[in-house]
């Protein structure tokens, strides 16, 4: 039998003498991006849903909170500086997070052009990650973009007075706005699979644990996406059934 | 065994492939998935039809040539098994079962399933090596290694090259095979003096080569037949670490 075999050569890698791409720019070096900007972006929900709990404390305690957080250094500091150092460090970290994510996503379907015709159900450790993380992110990224709009901007919330930040909590998860609510629950339960796997892939990206600490960690992410999911829901939850009003 | 075979046929690179459907009577349970397919093409050859190229070697589980995604799995149903040590008992008669070859942009088709794995060779040329001084062979107590170690090296070095791990990945990623062999060498006082060149050169190779990232999904060590651990993977990324910021 004779059979030419003609063989098309794979995508070569950069000509010799060419000199590197920048390590940042590699395959790891894009995901040690995305793991630090997001364990930026993990500390500022963590701290986000610590702060929200100040709703049950009442109007008072609460929009002294968020005053707190503009007077935060004074006289020492100018006003909101505080704030705006911290929204430049969130919009920094997650430029840098969605950037990688966007590259290493299309490296990601270049490396394989041709799909399967026979798919099975995932079946590794995080097998739900391939589903929920690339989709989960959409949702999160469409999330935030209201959530600026309804309680920072208040463009789409009743309560125009910004430091009445307990009125416009109340506002905006009325029970007639029961949609605005449902969109917040779902955004959360994205949340809480991104972070489930993102939280301890980071860990493996920067540190490499061993197989025992890996299991550990996928444990502790499991266990911060679960806390951050219940503290960020009992709030919309609350105002909804009247317990918050 | 009656089988029903859907086989992935593409007469060569450049040419447009499909899933070709087969029947194949009187498979003994006891053959392999490789001898099921020679007793295909023994009829195929016998009609005057053309064969299903295929990859193998040793059959024996050790060379890494087989290559086969069957229903959706690299290697197969069984876990921690290559396609040559994959039985027909772990079929039932009257099933269908989908054949097609290794996924991805580096593995181009060579012809129907079997695909040009060179691009892991070029990993391997860029730093998958130690730089041994020749003559006498140095006395086995020359440099001695702590046995856990020298059991986690092994692990890593049980890795057979086959690819299974990209197939399997969502993302095209050669991580795992590209992390056994850094980390069986960064395991072994062998490895140390290249240690910073190997990981910087191999991780270039890869990405070069078109291979996508890693998700951390742990498809590629389900995939594995020599389940080498994502642990791998997580040591791969530290030492890249390293020596991208030139401590290591």
């Amino acid at each position: 039998m004779s059979t030419e075999l003609r063989s098309r050569p794979a995508a070569s890698g950069p000509a010799a003498g060419a000199g590197h791409a920048p390590r940042w720019r590699s395959s790891i070096g894009l995901k040690i991006i995305m793991a630090v900007s997001g364990i930026a972006l993990v500390g500022f929900i963590v701290a986000h849903m610590a702060g929200n709990l100040h709703v049950f404390e009442g109007p008072e305690r609460m929009n002294e909170y968020a005053e707190g957080l503009r007077t935060f250094g004074e006289p020492l500091l100018p006003r909101e500086s505080l704030l705006w150092a911290m929204r430049l460090g969130l919009i920094a970290a997650a430029a840098a997070h969605i950037a990688s994510s966007v590259a290493l996503t299309r490296r990601a379907s270049r490396a394989r052009p041709v799909k399967y015709a026979s798919r099975k159900a995932a079946r590794g450790e995080a097998a739900h990650a391939a589903a929920t993380m690339r989709w989960g992110a959409i949702v999160i990224a469409a999330f935030v973009v209201w959530h600026l709009l309804d309680l920072t901007f208040r463009a789409v919330n009743p309560v125009k007075d910004v430091p009445d930040a307990y009125g416009a909590v109340v506002a905006t998860f009325a029970p007639e706005r029961w949609p605005v609510t449902v969109f917040y629950l779902a955004a959360l339960v994205a949340l809480g699979f991104h972070l489930r796997h993102g939280i301890w892939s980071a860990v493996q990206t920067i540190a490499g644990p061993s197989a025992v600490w890996r299991r550990r960690w996928r444990a502790a992410a499991l266990v911060t996406a679960v806390t951050v999911v219940a503290g960020f829901a009992a709030v919309p939850l609350a105002v909804s059934f009247g317990l918050v009003s | 065994m009656k089988l029903r075979l859907r086989i992935w046929r593409q007469p060569d690179a450049e040419a447009a492939g499909r899933m070709v459907p087969y029947e194949i009577d009187g498979v003994s349970e006891d053959a392999s998935f490789l001898e099921m397919l020679d007793v295909l093409n023994e009829h195929l050859i016998a009609d005057g039809a053309d064969p299903v190229a295929f990859d193998h070697d040793c059959r024996e589980g050790i060379c890494g040539a087989c290559s086969l995604v069957i229903d959706g799995r690299p290697h197969g149903p069984q876990a921690a098994t290559t396609t040559c040590q994959l039985h027909m008992r772990q079929f039932s008669d009257g099933d269908t079962i989908d054949i097609e070859p290794w996924r991805a942009g580096p593995f181009p088709v060579v012809k129907d399933l079997v695909v040009d794995r060179t691009a892991f060779d070029r990993i391997i040329q860029a730093g998958g090596y130690i730089s041994a001084p020749t003559g006498t062979a140095p006395d086995a107590h020359a440099a001695p290694v702590p046995k856990a170690d020298a059991d986690a090296a092994f692990a890593a070095a049980a890795c057979i090259g086959c690819g299974a791990c990209v197939a399997a990945c969502p993302n095209g990623s050669g991580m795992l095979f590209m992390a056994a062999k850094v980390d069986h060498l960064a395991r072994m006082p062998q490895g140390q003096p290249e240690r910073s060149t190997r990981v910087l050169g191999m991780v270039e190779a890869h990405d070069g080569a078109g291979f996508g990232g890693c998700t951390n999904t742990g498809e590629c060590s389900a995939a594995c037949p020599k389940e080498i651990g994502l642990d791998v993977i997580g040591r791969l990324n530290r030492d890249f670490r390293k020596a991208a910021a030139g401590t290591a």
